[in-house]
């Protein structure tokens, strides 16, 4: 089969990769790149695990097919931390205990830096809207939706986020 | 469009959302697939002479975030909010959701109660068709193999009108319609309806629209609350006699045939107020 | 949320977890998350038949498929006979896990595996699948307990007698066991109550639900010996049942656990690990295989639907004094429900004299069921605690106060068999009663429930060293992988016992070649064995690290002891030694500093939860919103109270899911309707609101901080806790989850 040639930015990046017409974002991902941090937990668009920001848009890598990204831009987990600095939804995840197993969490923090991107202070249910699409099945959510609230807070104040740490 | 007389195999896609788990079910894999994204005239939205033209290949998070669009058409703009999560508002198009023919797609309904027209290019050219002619039966439309629709024409809501949607679903998100109802309304200066038009979504093969509602309706003055009037019962029972629901996974028939009722007068209340508020 | 407060450093504190950062970046690395070079992609052709004879496979033409590397079937697995094994959660027929993991004459369920492919792509090894070809003999489906209890039922096993009958039976059927519980007098029990409820309960199969699909690599050498990575609960295990299945020596394989992404019970047991491990032995590469989520749905898990009929008899002072409670769990394709714990735990949180229940194990065409948390034991609460509630209303008594004037304590007899040791069930019951939520204000069609759930907790087979670098930190290893943040919970217990920071310790996860066996990490029992094992090394360390001061300062072992990461004279005429300044030093004391510890021990400590629900109810449409929730539970002492919190959570949100909307729906021909995420509909962020903990602290004295196992109990209680709360708000009892808009519609209709 012929593998299109396709080139694109990927966390700040530009590449380039091989893929087939069908296979789909998540797969180059994980298969042609390497990169791994972004999971599979259905394939078919229902949990989120796969969350990555394509051109500022927030999709199912599932959902997109690797000859889509031509010319885009994809933020994934991995380029989530600023060089050695952790974003503070990363941060805030770590300290809130926002997760058990840990699976959904790369697709949690993508889905929920979407939403901070979009909308800086969001209310808790506004929070809960927003990672309606990624399903977590240890924590019941509780400390998940506490660490973007806070992450939030952080990021509007930064100051007092740095006196306290 | 030579491409797709060419490929009888072929398949058109906007969002993907629907057609890659379909290949991941076992939908052979088509032997092309065209990217309707890639033509520029699918991803316009304008406003001209009192109608809008809205691109078939939007995502639903561009539509929701256009603020011209959602103040003309609430109700068409919160049922594209309504599609799944935001992951697949980021995909999800107008076109895609009408094509699939699901019977039980959010943003058909209120398309259909707007009035509008599906742009349809194909060999011949292009031509136009009503939303409500385009889906035939499940998973089935109109459309010729080499057809596809670039986009939608929407007549612009007059003063004193407006619609809503709203489904029924047993979370609440990430699920699909066990029932769907948009609702336009329009009202004269002193907020008696005079127009009206209820369509519903998952209570039959297709989407349909309750014809007696306009009738029912008009003259009314609708109440702000849904409180019990006479009349909701007129409209309940127009809304059952239209109805053509089956049992399964997501519900029942009769489940269908009351929650259509109650989606029915919340959508009417909700677009009733809207447009007067449009005085 | 409770801040424990216990006088330690560590213990009862909330450290950033070990594993976290690893976690928050995506560089942790899963079970599908591994590759090889030349690795080959291997997939599984299951049957479209919930029950047919399989007459012939031909897969000639698929092996032929350029790319395909080799094609098993079930005869290519040994035909073992019965032969049971022990596992965390319950035993386990190694002849049936073999018939599971592939069909050897007769497919049981729709997905039943059938053969195996191994190509060089993905692709290629699902085409070939799709040509091999089965020729079946379909047989008539049994798809619900009542047909399979039937007399004249299709039987699924011509071999299964059932166990357990007064007298054995004639003829083979569809119940594999019958466990019976009995004790006082039920005639003079219902005498002497004032108030009875009778009434029948139905639950459907659910799924554990993980996000992570089962996955494996596999790569056998051509010495035969093999090494696996995989995602489990418990990789000795995974070694175990891989091995038995494959007639393959235990010794011979080495399993190597990758993070798992949750488990819940369902990866205490093997699916892909035997394909791929002979796949790989026949294709001479490395295999690498991956459920899709349907398989999952389809072919793992879940846990079984159930029958019961549960009578309770009251006096009018509130003490129970009879009950009877009939269940029947669906176990799936091959025996073994959860109906032991089922019949042990239904009544288990209540003093009652006089009781008999009688619980069955029936097979029928689904899934082969799977451990999931607290296993057998919701289902029998969702009854038992509804008739309870009921009771209560009757009786004109809080429902709370009613548990309470019944609840077992320390020295009561539990209703299968010992005495309860130190408990906290009560605590529970007092903390859910005085907690504000109890006593909050409802709008209308809103209700509150109440319910309570009990949980054995299991200790089992355990290793653990601990190390001490040269530079004086520590590395604690065991042989469990972690869920759900029990490497933290391990090296604050080793920070508290050494005296050194939390993060100056490593917490590791070993693989099967690199420490003694350890059971899974089930049972809840993580926290509790291990921690006891963790526990016992630091503190052998710590005399042998007195015993090499006393050496240095050429004083007697007693004139030393060990004070916040240092050996002190007691004397004072030494300066104390640092633990750096040992291990720095420890080849000339006797060499390196390290202790390991197995242990398999009792007591592990019985959990209660206490919960209460609000609901509001609409009822037009059936809807049924969780407005608020509150989770009381007895963790005897929480090591690290986030994670202890969020177990409770986690469990309390799946029984939610349980109660309100997930279901396993098969259509008529016994084909899973909803095997996808879409349809069988898991709670999402949106539908819940915040869920408050209570953790009570009623110390274990079996385990040197009081651990109690917390994993599992939360789960117990919700389905009760939430169907008394809609009774609350509308008048009706529902008696059959799930509590779906549909089904309470329909209730509210009954006027």
């Amino acid at each position: 089969m012929s593998r299109t040639h396709v080139t694109c930015v990927l966390n700040g990046d530009p590449i380039d990769f091989l893929c087939n017409d069908y296979q789909t974002l998540l797969s180059v991902l994980r298969d042609e790149l390497g990169m791994i941090g972004t999971k599979e937990g259905c394939g078919t668009g229902d949990c989120g695990a796969c969350s990555v920001i394509l051109d500022g848009q927030l999709v199912c890598s599932c959902l997109v097919f690797g000859p889509e990204v031509e010319g885009r831009s994809i933020e994934t987990i991995e380029g989530m931390a600023d060089g050695q600095h952790l974003h503070p939804l990363q941060e805030s995840f770590l300290e809130g205990a926002a997760f058990q197993c840990g699976v959904c969490t790369p697709g949690f923090l993508v889905a929920a830096k979407a939403l901070l991107d979009r909308n800086p202070t969001p209310t808790e249910t506004e929070v809960r809207y927003g990672v309606a699409g990624n399903l977590c099945r240890c924590t019941g959510y509780d400390k998940i939706v506490r660490s973007i609230l806070d992450a939030a807070s952080r990021m509007s104040n930064p100051q007092t986020h740095k006196e306290a740490t | 469009m030579e491409l797709l007389s060419a490929n009888p195999g072929a398949a058109v896609f906007a969002g993907a959302t629907d057609l890659i788990p379909q290949i991941q079910g076992g939908r052979p894999e088509p032997s092309l697939v065209v990217d309707l994204k890639r033509i520029p005239e699918t991803s316009r939205i304008e406003a001209h002479n009192g109608v809008w033209r809205v691109g078939a290949a939007i995502p639903a998070a561009v539509l929701t975030a256009h603020a011209g669009l959602s103040t003309t058409f609430p109700g068409l703009v919160e049922a594209a909010g309504l599609i799944g999560s935001d992951q697949i508002q980021g995909r999800a198009t107008l076109g895609g959701n009408l094509c699939n023919a699901s019977p039980a797609a959010d943003s058909v309904p209120p398309l259909v109660a707007l009035g509008a027209d599906a742009i349809i290019v194909g060999p011949g050219g292009e031509r136009s068709a009503p939303v409500s002619e385009v889906v035939i039966g499940p998973g089935a439309t109109s459309l010729d193999q080499a057809e596809f629709i670039t986009g939608f024409r929407i007549p612009s809501p007059s003063q004193g009108s407006s619609d809503a949607y709203e489904r029924f679903i047993p979370r609440t998100e990430m699920d699909i319609a066990v029932v769907g109802s948009a609702a336009r309304i329009r009202v004269d200066g002193d907020g008696r309806c005079e127009e009206a038009s209820v369509v519903l979504a998952a209570v039959a093969p297709t989407v349909v629209e309750v014809g007696a509602a306009s009738g029912i309706l008009a003259g009314r003055v609708i109440p702000t609350d849904s409180a019990r009037d006479p009349f909701w019962d007129e409209l309940g029972e127009a809304v059952v006699s239209c109805c053509n629901p089956i049992d399964d996974k997501r519900g029942t028939a009769e489940f269908r045939r009351r929650v259509a009722q109650v989606l029915a007068r919340r959508t009417v209340v909700t677009a009733a107020r809207r447009a007067r508020e449009t005085l | 949320m409770t801040t424990t407060r216990t006088g330690y450093k560590w213990v009862g504190t909330r450290p950033v977890r070990h594993d976290g950062l690893d976690k928050v970046t995506g560089r942790a690395r899963f079970g599908a998350d591994y590759a090889t070079a030349g690795m080959l992609h291997g997939v599984v052709l299951r049957s479209p038949h919930p029950h047919a004879h399989i007459v012939a496979i031909d897969f000639s033409d698929a092996l032929a498929v350029p790319g395909v590397k080799a094609i098993i079937t079930g005869a290519d697995l040994p035909d073992l006979s019965d032969e049971f094994g022990t596992g965390s959660e319950g035993g386990i027929n190694f002849r049936d896990l073999s018939r599971n993991i592939l069909a050897r004459d007769k497919v049981l369920y729709e997905g039943h595996p059938v053969a195996a492919v191994a190509a060089v792509t993905l692709r290629i090894a699902q085409q070939a699948a799709e040509m091999i070809e089965v020729e079946y003999e379909v047989l008539p489906a049994v798809l619900s307990m009542e047909h399979a209890m039937e007399d004249d039922a299709p039987v699924l096993h011509d071999d299964l007698y059932t166990l357990g009958l007064d007298s054995p039976p004639e003829r083979p059927s569809n119940i594999s066991r019958r466990r019976v519980i009995a004790r006082g007098d039920l005639d003079a029990g219902w005498e002497e109550a004032d108030v009875v409820v009778e009434r029948e309960y139905t639950t459907k199969a659910v799924h554990q639900g993980y996000i992570e699909p089962h996955a494996v690599v596999a790569e056998t050498g051509e010495d035969g010996r093999s090494t696996l990575w995989c995602s489990s609960q418990g990789h000795f295990a995974m070694r175990t049942y891989t091995t038995k299945v494959l007639g393959w020596e235990p010794g011979d394989m080495k399993v190597i656990p990758a993070e798992i992404g949750g488990g819940f019970g369902g990866k205490t047991t093997i699916y892909l690990e035997p394909l791929a491990a002979l796949l790989s032995r026949r294709a001479g590469r490395a295999v690498k295989m991956v459920m899709t989520r349907s398989e999952v749905f389809r072919a793992t898990g879940p846990t079984s639907g159930s029958v019961m009929r549960i009578k309770m008899g009251a006096r009018r002072d509130g003490k129970l004094v009879a009950a009877i409670a009939w269940m029947a769990y669906e176990a799936g394709a091959f025996p073994g429900s959860p109906i032991g714990p089922g019949v042990m735990t239904v009544l288990a949180p209540y003093d009652i004299p006089n009781v008999l229940i009688e619980g069955f194990d029936v097979v029928l065409n689904k899934p082969k069921v799977a451990a999931y948390r607290a296993p057998g034991a919701p289902m029998a609460a969702f009854a038992a605690e509804s008739v309870v509630d009921e009771l209560a209303e009757k009786l004109g008594m809080d429902p709370i106060e009613l548990r309470i004037r019944n609840a077992v304590t320390e020295g009561v007899r539990a209703v299968y068999g010992p005495k309860y040791r130190k408990i906290g069930f009560v605590e529970t019951l007092e903390e859910a009663r005085d907690h504000p939520h109890y006593s909050a204000p409802l709008g209308p069609w809103q209700g509150r429930g109440v319910a309570s759930g009990y949980w054995f907790n299991f200790g089992g087979e355990t290793t653990a060293t601990v190390s001490i670098n040269e530079d004086g930190t520590a590395v604690v290893m065991s042989g469990c992988p972690d869920i759900g943040g029990t490497r933290a919970a391990l090296a604050q217990m080793a920070a508290e016992e050494l005296g050194i920071d939390v993060h100056r310790i490593e917490p590791v996860v070993a693989d099967t070649h690199s420490i003694g066996y350890n059971d899974m990490t089930g049972g809840s029992r993580v926290a509790f064995a291990v921690g006891i094992a963790v526990v016992d090394a630091s503190r052998q360390l710590i005399e042998d690290m007195c015993s090499r001061a006393a050496l240095i300062w050429d004083v007697p072992r007693e004139e030393v002891e060990w004070v916040d990461g240092r050996a002190q004279s007691v004397t004072g005429a030494a300066a104390p030694l640092t633990l750096e300044e040992l291990a720095s030093g420890s080849a000339n004391t006797g060499g390196p500093l390290s202790a390991t510890v197995t242990v398999n021990p009792r007591g592990a400590g019985a959990g209660f939860s206490t919960q209460i629900c609000d609901v509001e109810v609409d009822p037009d449409t059936g809807l049924v919103t969780v407005l608020r929730y509150t989770v009381v539970q007895d963790a005897g002492r929480a090591i690290h109270p986030d994670y202890v919190e969020g177990q409770m959570q986690g469990g309390a949100v799946q029984g939610i899911g349980w109660a309100l909307n997930e279901e396993y729906i098969f259509d008529r021909d016994g084909v899973m309707e909803n095997p996808g995420f879409l349809d069988y509909r898991m709670p999402v962020a949106s539908d819940l609101p915040m869920i408050d903990t209570v953790i009570v602290e009623v110390p274990n004295p079996d385990h040197p901080y009081g651990v109690r196992g917390v994993g599992e109990t939360g789960i117990i209680p919700p389905m009760a806790a939430v169907a008394n709360a809609v009774y609350a708000a509308t008048g009706k009892r529902m008696q059959d989850l799930p509590m779906s808009p549909v089904r309470v519609l329909e209730a509210l209709s009954g006027d």
